[in-house]
This record gives structure tokens, sequence and C-alpha cells, in this order.
């Protein structure tokens, strides 16, 4: 067993590294910690940032790939020589329960009749039943039946939801009671309402476990159109939604600080050049510049194949490049609203006086203009957030979004469109994919209108 | 004002050079003349003359920037990014990879287009700046509070649910409206219908919540506070001064989309079958045709200049502080 | 009406938020024909107070329901928001602080005035453009016609002003309010605006509730005086009577603060420090495609000024006179176009700081500091007040460069400056504003500086904070021998605190000597105008 790293797994943990040493910094900064209680005093805030924590974790998850050898016991059965995820290996039944075609959501049978000829040579069309779903049942066309085992199973998952979120709270509760004990008693803070985190938290767990336990005994959201398994599509997304939204800042950032600070602080021609340089890429419309971009890259792979090794990095450099290049064309409106604060802050009054220091330069902009523009920067990240992981389903479906292999919620609905005419209609990897997507597009916005209006300066 | 634009044009052009040369490395840089027409002409038995003879027919056998055969200034300008680039700027697309004329094309689908487009733009305005005004109006009280939470659901919602939901809901269960099509002259309405609506839905989340904001800042301001002064009932001020003032701020970000309108909706016009310019383009997206592509880019990087313009000037009318010159 | 009947009475008048009084139980009468002055610093209530009597506070505020608002014969307390849209512009009408932000950017200004006359009046577009036109030429417009048809940025600060008042006219209102109408305005605007609230007056019997801090406003116009103090009235009296004998403790201590003390200020001995000769500075106006360099803005025209050791220079003008740039010009944050900024370096004698390259610049750095205008923007909000202190010591290398005997002198500094060492750990925000401006002081202290530029330094705060700083800069300079150059646009405290005056105009300075000299026996007639224009209170004692 050893580990593989692709070049997105190695950005995003680089990225957690660094979101865990900015939380560091928050920590020893009075006013950025004041400012972070603040945004966690809304129970909204709360709970959406429960959400978000969770979807991280399991694009984290999804973010470690380990190579399996042939006589690893820890490889699970026929899949030797794969490179699979924590991830996969805990949906593993789900990879390897694989049906023949579309099947809905804890049915029986397939979803639509198949030629069969039976002993005499007869065709029959006939719904086959499914080789994984509800096997354990006797008379799965017994709704009766059916809806007593998802209870009786639903409360299994239930109880362990329940206990899960007990481990979180005694676990937690540990640090509060130190951090209690450690307190200043002279400041009284507000009490953050982690009764709503917990909540949030339990219910969650809640659906999840009872979606992964039963998972074991149905399709909980049904097949696809080769059989695979839709809810397993559906985790498997996240990760790619969670690596473009967040992976995509780590281009935009440094190019937007950069060049909208240098623009803001130095004026003359260097503002000039800048400013040409925005204008000219935002005057390309964004979706063909992603477009050409990408069809340059797939001529590029397609004539160059031996570059690229195995299906998965080819698939995980494509994730890469279009990462990249959404970075690329998301950068000029930060850039834009540095530039324009930075203008603004080098007129006050404690720039001067600075300068009177004799301080210029990367000091002055270190010390005196970057800490007053990180709040411009903090909102924008969170509110680019949602707007790439909606950007990507609509890429996919014009065709220069991920690879095809990947799972993302993109590739799920463009594969599910084409089904739109049948009758009755496949709606459930549409649905699920939508729901999974609006759940964590929702979570970022309302977290992030929590962020913008705390730390919006008109607001205190 | 007449040399004001005249000033903003010749700055435009610099900026054009600018996207052609981004354009222009990105396909000629990575994907040479040679490979181009290896995969146009076929894989199978294309010989060194056959790619000469492709070439040249397109002008394509010249040096990429630099001609060290030719004299003069023709060092610089007897090369492809040059004569490409001149084409372009006489809006000469060439022929797509189907041989049809690109700028033909784009005449004739740019009404489908804009038959959707303009549409869903004024409609989606107006609407998003009355409920903005209306949730102004009403601030801070549960009717507020409450659109708000519906703005961010709305905004969190896919754009590309919107249109299957709908297609679904009325095309395939009520039967309102075809699923889609679309015919020229009065009949189109009922093609054009859902995806206006859709658009508008679409956007009216984000529309209000950004709209709300501007009239919230405005409204703390001492002309506000001068015009109650004065007596005006509260909707007196909102039409009268607050509109005027917090129109600024939205033309900066509305006016510069009017030119682009031209080009459509990608997926609205793929979704419901609308031959525009939108579909146009992810159809060539889709065959890889880079030519069409290539023209797409030029086209909307000059509606989106002309754009920059009709705000500056749209600004001059709005406000008189402004003047251009 | 009879004289008699107050055309404004407010009984037990409360003004809360949540269950915060921020003011409490006032109560007055306001006759016709009166200018009724309500003093008080910021956040004394008196704005407030002004505001519930239109019935705009904002959000949030609420007035208590026990107070009484008789405006003449109608109880302002029981109209309802639509009654009183009939009464604001009408019978009431106010004028505000900042005539630049006051109107509508977008509208015409006579369009402005012409909407009240529609509104209340019922006036057709014609007559109620004719009724404008004459109203602008009461309040002093001129080509009034002509005028009707700007957008308030073309009008001057003081023409806004007039529009206000002519808009707030326009229905002969009975009670006008006038909310500090003139602290946004130069001195010699303030006179005109003031002649002309006390001429409409006597035109026409108005009242008008005079909103203000300043005393020696209030000299000039008020009949009857009220002082506000957090939200209470502490007293109330005749303007005479009030001026003569003041009967608060707190109104005695804010009269003594408003009129400038006037010190012999003599130097022992004299030792030039600075010297400027023919200094110009110029700033590029910029026109044209190519932004092609047309002309010249003559910020600095040709000044020669000097300053000694231990001595205060006050420069005075008004705004855009150049006053700013030269503290700037010597601090080498703009590039001076012409002449010298000579200073005395102890080891190498005149240097010229003008023609030094900035590294060369730095050991100059430590002996000339800035102290600026708005205590908002002088502190960076992100720091610490001990980083703010410390900084340039670490940047100029100024003193110990260990850490913890850097903070044994920030502690030392911020007691010298009347804080204490337990601020250091707070941020901006926390502080109001003189305490601000003593962070500031410090700042530039830290360093050990000879000089200081003082840019309006106490022209944002209060009279008593005001009086508070100005003290605790004497003592600084009586202890350590320092010089300031003091830019103001205030005549009433160059006694106070300067030595020497010079007067500046467009960019050249038209008259300078000795304070006694400047102020007692004025040459150029600019400075006469300004002098003439100081509120006569001030002019009383400093003449």
């Amino acid at each position: 067993m050893s580990l593989v790293f692709l070049w997105t797994d190695l950005l995003i943990w680089i990225l957690f590294g660094a979101v865990v040493f900015g939380l560091h910094s928050i920590k020893k900064s009075k006013q950025a910690r004041k400012q972070w209680r603040e945004i966690f005093e809304s129970p909204i805030a709360m709970a959406s940032a429960v959400i978000l924590s969770v979807y991280v974790l399991i694009g984290l998850t999804d973010s470690i790939h380990l190579k399996f050898n042939q006589e690893n016991r820890w490889a699970p059965a026929g899949y030797e020589n794969q490179v699979l995820s924590p991830l996969d290996l805990s949906l593993w039944h789900l990879v390897k329960n694989q049906e023949r075609t579309y099947s809905a959501p804890f049915a029986s049978h397939e979803y639509s009749r198949s030629i069969l000829y039976d002993e005499n040579g007869q065709v029959q069309q006939v719904y086959r039943p499914l080789k994984f779903a509800a096997v354990h049942l006797e008379n799965p066309d017994n709704r009766q039946v059916l809806w007593q085992d998802l209870i009786k199973k639903s409360g299994i998952a239930l109880l362990a939801a329940f206990l899960l979120t007990l481990v979180v709270f005694v676990f937690h509760g540990y640090f509060r009671v130190r951090a209690y004990v450690k307190r200043d008693i002279r400041v009284k803070p507000k009490r953050l309402p982690w009764n709503w985190g917990y909540l949030t938290l339990f219910l969650l767990l809640a659906v999840m476990s009872i979606l992964y336990y039963l998972s074991h005994f149905y399709h909980v959201l049904g097949t696809d159109k080769v059989g695979e398994d839709v809810f397993y599509q559906a985790m498997k997304s996240i990760r790619t939604g969670v690596v473009i939204g967040t992976l995509t800042t780590l281009v935009m950032l440094p190019l937007a600080l950069f060049l909208g600070i240098s623009a803001g602080y130095f004026k003359g021609w260097i503002d000039d050049v800048i400013q040409y340089l925005y204008t000219t890429l935002n005057s390309i419309p964004g979706v063909l510049l992603i477009a050409a971009a990408v069809l340059v890259m797939q001529s590029w792979i397609a004539q160059h194949p031996a570059d690229f090794g195995s299906s998965e990095q080819r698939a995980d450099l494509r994730l890469l490049f279009l990462v990249f290049i959404l970075g690329m064309t998301s950068w000029t409106g930060l850039c834009r609203l540095l530039r324009a604060e930075t203008l603004k802050i080098s007129q006050l009054e404690y720039i001067q006086s600075a300068k009177a220091f004799g301080m210029g330069g990367m000091h002055l902009i270190y010390k005196h203009i970057l800490p007053n523009l990180l709040h411009l920067v903090l909102i924008a990240v969170v509110l680019d957030f949602s707007g790439l992981v909606l950007a990507e389903a609509v890429l996919s479906y014009v065709g220069v979004g991920v690879d095809p292999t990947t799972y993302s919620w993109g590739n799920m609905i463009n594969q599910a469109r084409l089904e739109m005419a049948r009758e009755p209609m496949v709606w459930w990897s549409l649905l699920s994919a939508f729901i999974f997507m609006f759940i964590l597009v929702l979570a970022a916005n309302l977290f992030a209108d929590r962020v913008q209006w705390v730390l919006n300066p008109r607001n205190s | 004002m007449l040399a004001y634009i005249i000033k903003r044009l010749l700055f435009a052009i610099p900026i054009l050079l600018g996207v052609n040369f981004i354009t222009f490395a990105l396909f000629f840089g990575v994907n040479t003349p040679d490979n181009m027409a290896r995969a146009q002409l076929g894989a199978k038995q294309t010989t060194p003359e056959m790619i000469a003879a492709w070439k040249a027919d397109r002008g394509y056998d010249k040096p990429l920037f630099y001609n060290q055969n030719a004299q003069g200034m023709n060092h610089v300008v007897d090369t492809l990014f040059v004569q490409e680039s001149a084409k372009l700027f006489q809006f000469d697309f060439g022929r797509s990879d189907s041989g049809r004329q690109i700028s033909a094309d784009i005449q004739e689908r740019m009404w489908p287009s804009l038959a959707i487009a303009l549409p869903t733009f004024v409609i989606g305005l107006f609407t998003n700046i009355a409920v903005a005004l209306l949730l102004v109006l009403f601030r801070a009280s549960l009717l507020d509070r409450a659109a708000m939470v519906a703005a961010v659901i709305l905004m969190s919602i896919s754009g590309l649910f919107y249109i299957i939901a709908a297609q679904v809901l009325f095309g395939k269960m009520l039967h309102w409206v075809p699923i889609s099509g679309y015919e020229s002259g009065w009949s189109m309405w009922k093609f054009i219908i859902l995806p206006v609506f859709i658009g508008v839905l679409a956007g009216v989340g984000s529309g209000v919540r950004w709209y709300r904001s501007i009239f919230l800042e405005e409204i703390h301001k001492d002309y506000v506070r001068s015009a109650r002064a004065k007596g005006l009932s509260e909707i007196q001020v909102l039409f009268k001064h607050l509109l005027k003032n917090g129109m600024l701020p939205i033309l900066t970000g509305v006016v510069v989309v009017i030119p682009t309108l031209f080009m459509g909706s990608l997926i609205m016009e793929s979704f419901f079958g609308i031959p525009g310019l939108g579909s146009y383009t992810i159809d060539a997206i889709q065959s890889q045709d880079f030519s069409i592509v290539k023209a797409m880019v030029f086209l909307g990087s000059v509606l989106y200049i002309v754009g920059l313009i009709l705000t500056d000037i749209a600004y001059s009318w709005f406000d008189p502080r402004v003047r251009l010159r | 009406m009879s004289k008699h009947h107050p055309v404004l009475s407010l009984s037990q008048l409360s003004i809360r938020i949540g269950e915060d009084d921020l003011v409490k139980k006032i109560t007055f009468d306001m006759y016709p024909g009166e200018i009724f002055a309500l003093v008080g610093e910021s956040g004394s209530g008196k704005s407030l107070t002004s505001l519930a009597v239109m019935r705009l506070l904002a959000e949030g505020l609420t007035i208590d329901p026990d107070s009484g608002i008789r405006l003449a014969d109608i109880d302002l307390m029981a109209q309802s928001e639509r009654q009183m849209q009939t009464i604001r512009g009408k019978r009431v009408a106010m004028i505000f602080q900042e005539p630049m932000t006051s109107l509508n950017p977008v509208i015409k200004v006579g369009e402005q005035v012409a909407e009240v006359l529609r509104l209340h009046l019922g006036l057709k577009s014609k007559q109620a453009k004719a009724k404008v036109v004459e109203l602008f030429n009461e309040v002093g417009i001129p080509d009034a016609a002509e005028r009707y048809n700007w957008y308030p940025h073309q009008l001057s600060g003081g023409q806004k002003q007039r529009v206000m008042i002519a808009m707030a006219l326009a229905c002969e209102p009975q009670l006008l309010i006038a909310d500090e109408p003139t602290t946004a305005l130069d001195v010699t605007i303030q006179a005109q605006v003031l002649n002309l609230l006390k001429q409409l007056r006597d035109e026409r019997g108005l009242a008008i509730l005079f909103i203000t801090h300043d005393m020696g406003v209030v000299y000039d116009i008020a009949d009857t005086v009220a002082v506000m103090r957090k939200g209470e009235l502490v007293e109330l009296a005749h303007k005479e009577l009030f001026f003569e004998r003041p009967r608060h403790s707190y109104t005695k201590q804010l009269l003594k603060d408003s009129i400038p003390q006037v010190r012999q200020r003599v130097l022992q001995q004299k030792q030039a420090l600075l010297e400027l000769d023919d200094l110009q500075v110029h700033f590029p106006v910029r026109k044209g495609i190519f932004q092609r360099k047309v002309a010249d803005l003559k910020a600095v025209d040709g000044v020669t000024l000097e300053i000694a050791k231990g001595e205060t220079l006050a420069l005075v003008g008004e705004s855009g006179s150049g006053k700013s740039t030269i503290g700037q010009a010597i601090l080498r944050l703009v590039n001076t176009k012409n002449g010298q900024i000579r200073w005395l370096d102890q080891k190498k004698g005149w240097v010229d700081l003008g023609s030094l390259k900035e590294r060369d610049m730095r050991p100059y750095r430590k002996q000339i500091q800035v102290i600026f205008q708005d205590p908002f923007s002088a502190l960076n909000p992100r720091m610490t007040v001990l980083e703010i202190i410390r900084e340039g010591m670490v940047t100029l290398q100024v003193g110990s460069q260990d850490p913890v005997e850097q903070e044994a002198r920030v502690d030392k500094l911020l007691l010298q400056v009347g804080l204490f060492p337990e601020h250091k750990e707070r941020y901006p925000h926390e502080f109001s504003g003189g305490q601000r401006q003593r962070i500031g002081i410090a700042r530039a202290l830290a360093v050990e500086p000879d000089l200081i530029i003082c840019d309006e330094p106490t022209s944002a705060l209060d009279v008593s904070v005001r009086a508070q700083v100005l003290k605790l800069l004497d003592e600084l300079q009586q202890k350590y021998g320092l010089s300031y150059l003091f830019i103001t646009h205030d005549l009433s405290i160059v006694p106070t605190i300067a030595h020497k005056v010079a007067v500046m105009q467009q960019g050249k300075i038209v008259e300078s000597g000795t304070v006694e000299e400047v102020i007692g026996r004025p040459q150029h007639p600019y400075t006469r105008q300004l002098l003439d224009s100081a509120p006569s209170l001030v002019k009383q004692r400093i003449l």
C-alpha cells in the first residue's frame, strides 16, 4: 500500500495547512478573534459553517489516494492496483454492486423492461430484479414490508447519528470546559449558538447515516444508465465541487492582491499597465475564454498522450487546469476592488504618518495597506466559492468542464439530461445532483452573507 | 462628446489587440497550423504536400510573429498574427470548419438571441428594481427579511435546475408551451416566453439583493433627510430622490451588458433549441470549431468595449457631475 | 399671532434608544422672532432634539410618549406621519450642517426648491419657478434665473447653504431649525450666512432654533441661549445674562475654553531651526487624450518662512490656500518645484531637505514629525496603540531596540499625553476623538523630534477637548523646547498658541509677523477681512 499524490490532492492539503495556519494567527489577534466570534454569533452562520465543514471533510477524505498491491489484506477484493481514497473504501459496497442499468431509488427491479427468453424460448418483456438491492427482503414488492424495513433500519442509523453527535459534543465539551476555566473573568462575551451547531450536525449526520446504512441494502438514490449507484456519484462529486471552489482562490488571490495593490499604491504607468491587463481579460466573455483554453488543452492532451500517465492523472490534471483557468479569469473583479481601496487608503493620514517615519514600499504595504484590505479579500473568497461551484455545472454542460470520467454534479446533470425525454422521466440523478449542490451553495451563500455583514465597517 | 467617443475608440484598439494576442497565442501557440491541418484532413495518409496546400489555402503558411524573409515593416506585417488580426478588425471572420461564412451566420443568428436576451434583460431589470424599492420601503420588516431569505435561496439554485424544472413542469406535464424550438414572426412568443421567465427568475435573487443594498446605502444620506424635511412622503422620497441617485451605481453594472445581449445565452439557447448565437457558440465549442470560437471571442470583446463606452455616456446623462472630455 | 404665544414649546422631551435616555426631559419655549441657540458638544443631544421636533428621528430612536412638543397651536406628538408631512417644510423647516451633501446631487437646485412650493402650496410649475427666482434673489444668490438650472456641484458651499435656506423659507414657515448651518463653511462665508439669517428673522419675524457648538456664533446671533450636556438642559438664559454671568460650572468652563486666552509669548533666545526660502510646490493639471500637462496648479507659490527653536509659527489660511501643502513639502511627502527647505543640522550646519534623497532624508525624519487633523484616519485601525506608538522607534531606530524597554517607553509616553499604560493593548476605535489625537501626539513624540508640524490638529474636536489638547501641546513645548508649525484656519486660537503668525492666500504669504503685529495691526486687506469675519466675541478678546 502506498500513498499516491495527485496534483489537486497536494494543493488542497497545502491550502488546508494555510487555512489552519491562518486560524492560528487569528487566535493571536484580539481584533480578528472578536470579528470571528461575531460571525458565529448568528445561528445561521453557525449552521452553515457546520454544513460547510462536513462537505469539506468529505472532500478531504476523498483527497488522500492510496494504491493497493496485490497481496495487501486491506485491499478490497477485485480492485487491486487501483488508486482509491478512504471515501471509496467506505463506499466500497456501492462500487462493487453495480447494476445493469437504470433503477429508481429503493427499487427492487430495474426501471425499464428488458427482453428475456424464458425456458420455452418465448420472448418476454419483464422488469428484471436488481442484483444487489432489496435482496434481503423476501417479498420486496410489498410496500408495507418495504416501509417497515426502511423505518427499522433508519432507526438504527438515527441512533448511530445520535451517538456520533454525542461523541463530538463530549470531545468539544472538553475543550470548552478547559477554555472556560482559563477564561478572562473580566470580559463576558456573548454565548455562541452551539446548540444550533449541534442541531445542524445531528440533522446532517442523521440524513447521511440513514442514506449510508440503507445504501448497503438498497440503491438509495437509484442507479444511472450503466447501473452505477447515484449516491456514490453524488458523494464523490463533493470533492470536485470543493476543489474547484477553494483551489481557484489559491490561483486568483495572489494575482489579485499583487496587481491590485501595486496599481493602487504605485499609480502612474504601473497602474496603466495593470488596468490595461484586466480590462483586456475582462472584455473576453468568461465562458468563451475558458472554453477556448480548455479546447486548446484538450487537443494538447490528445496530441501528447504519453505525457499524462494514467487516466486518473489525466483527469486530475484536467481538473487542475480548469481550476487554473478559472483563477485566471476571475481575479479581475477583486483586483479592481483592491486597486480602488488601495487608492483610497493611501490618501489616509496614517499612511502619510508612516511615510513621515521614512517607511515605504513593501514594508508600508505589508504593515498598513494589506491588513486593511483583508476583509475585502475574505468577503470575495467566500462569495466566489458558491459561484464557482455553480459554474462547474454549467461548464460541464457546455463540455468544457471537468473530465467526463471525473465525478461531478455537472457531469451527473449533463448525463441525466439526455434522458429527460424518457417517459416516465429518470429524475433521480438530476435531483440528487441539484440537492447536493444546493445544500453546499446555500450554506456557502448564507455564511458569506454573515461574513459580509460583520466585516462591513458600516455595520459596526 | 464626439471627441470623447473617438478617444475611447482609440483606446479600444490596444485592448482588442491584446484580446487577439491572447486568442492567437492560445490557438496557434499551442496548436500549430501543422497540427490543425492534420486534424482537419484526417489522420489517414496526409502527405506534407497536402498539409502545405491546406495551410497555403488558409494563409496559415506564414510565420507566427516575425517574418525573417520579409523586408522592412513586413518583418512584422507579413505574419500570421498581423494578417489574422487585420481580418478580424475588418469583421471578416472567414469560414467555419463546415465551410460556411461565419459573418453571415452571425448576422442571421443574432436576432433570435436578441429576441430572448432583450426581454429578459428589460423585464429582469424592472422586476429587480421594483422589488428592491418595495423592500427598501418596508425595510427591516418581516416582509424584508422573508424576501432576503427567499433571495438567498433563489441565488443558491443552479441555473440548470430552473431550466430543467420549468421544461418538465410547463412543457412536459402542463403542456402550456412547447419544450423547445423557435419560429420567427409573431408566433415566436410561445417559444420565448419560458426562457424569458426563467432568465428573469434566475436573476431575481442576486439582482434584488444587490439593488436593495445600493438603495439602503443611499437612504442614509443627507439629501434623503432633507427631502423628508421638506414634507415629502416616503414613496415620493423613494421614487423622486432615491431612485435617481441609486441608478448611478446600477448603471455601472447594467449598461455594460446591453451590447453583449447580442451574444445570447449559451445554456438557455441550447436547452430550448433557439437558433441564436449562444447555441451557435456552444455547437462550435462542442465540435471544436476554432474559427467560430475565435470570431465569437473577438465579437464579445468589441461588444464589451462598446458597453464600457455606453456606460460612460449613460453616466454623463444621469449624473450632472460627470462631464465627458 | 401674539408675541406672547410660544412658536415652539417643548415640555419634558425625552428621547431614548432601547433603555437609554439620550435626551432627558428637556423643557423650553420659543417665541416669534426669537433666535434660540441650543448649544452643546457632540453627543449632547442637541441635534436629536431638533430632529424630534421634525419627528424625523432615525429608526430605533423613540420619543417618550409623555413628552410634549407643540408648534404654536398644534400638538406635534399627536400628529400622524401623514399629517406631519403637511407640516414639515411648510410650518417647520430645517437646514443642515453639510450643504454639500444635503442637496440631491442629481436634481437641479431650482427644481429642488420648486418641489416644496408645488407640494405645499400647490403652485403650477411656472408660478413655482418665478417664486424660486424671487427666493434666490432674497437669499442673495446672484443670477438667480440662471442658477435655477444649475446642479449642486456647480455652486460654492456658501451658495448651497443659501439654496437650502431658500428651500426652507419657501413656504414661509413659522419655525426654522438650523442644525450647525455654518460649521462646514469658511469664516468669511460663515459671517455672510449668519447675517442673512438675522436679516430674514428681522424681515419675516421668523423664529430660528439655532443649533451650534460655537460660542462665538452664539454671541453674534442668539437672543436666548440654552446649553445641553449629556442629554440634559443645564442652563437657559438671555444672551446678555448668559455671557455676563453664566451660572452652571460646565457653562463657565465652556465659555472659558471657547474664548481665546491671549498670552504674551516671548522667546528668551532665538536660534533659527528651519527656513523656507521661496518654496514652490506645483501640481500638474492634465488634460486631453494623452493626459498632457497643460498647466500647473501653484499650490505653494514662493513662500519664505522661518521657525526658531522652541517657537510656534501659526500658518493661517482658508481651505485651498496651500497651507497644508507646505507641511507636506517639509516632510518631503510632496516634491518641491523650486526653492529651499533649510534645516539646521547640529553637526553639518544648514541642510537643504528639498534636495535630499529618501535615504539621506532618514536622519531628519526623526527630527521633524507630524500630527494630523482627522483623529479617525490618522491611526491605522488594525494596529494596537502599542504598535502605533512603537512604529517610529522601530522604523527610525530611535532609542533602545529592546521590545521590553520600548514598551516601557510607550507606557511613559502615554502617561505624558494624559492616557494610561493599560490603553496600549487597545485599538483606535475604542477611543474618543480627543484621546486619538493624544495617541497621535505620542506617536510623534516617540522619536524625539525637534519640530512638529501640526496640521489642523484641533479643528475636528469639541471646544473643551480642543483646549485640553492645546494645553498639552504647550506643556510639551515648555518641557522639550519643541518647535511647532501650527497650520490652522481658525484665527481665534492663534493668540493662545503662537509666537508668530503667517497669513496665507492662494499659495502666497500675504502677511507675517508677531501675533501682536498681525492681529493687532493688520496691514493686508485679506488679513483684515479674516479678522472682520471672526465672531465678535473672539474679536473683542484678541484685539
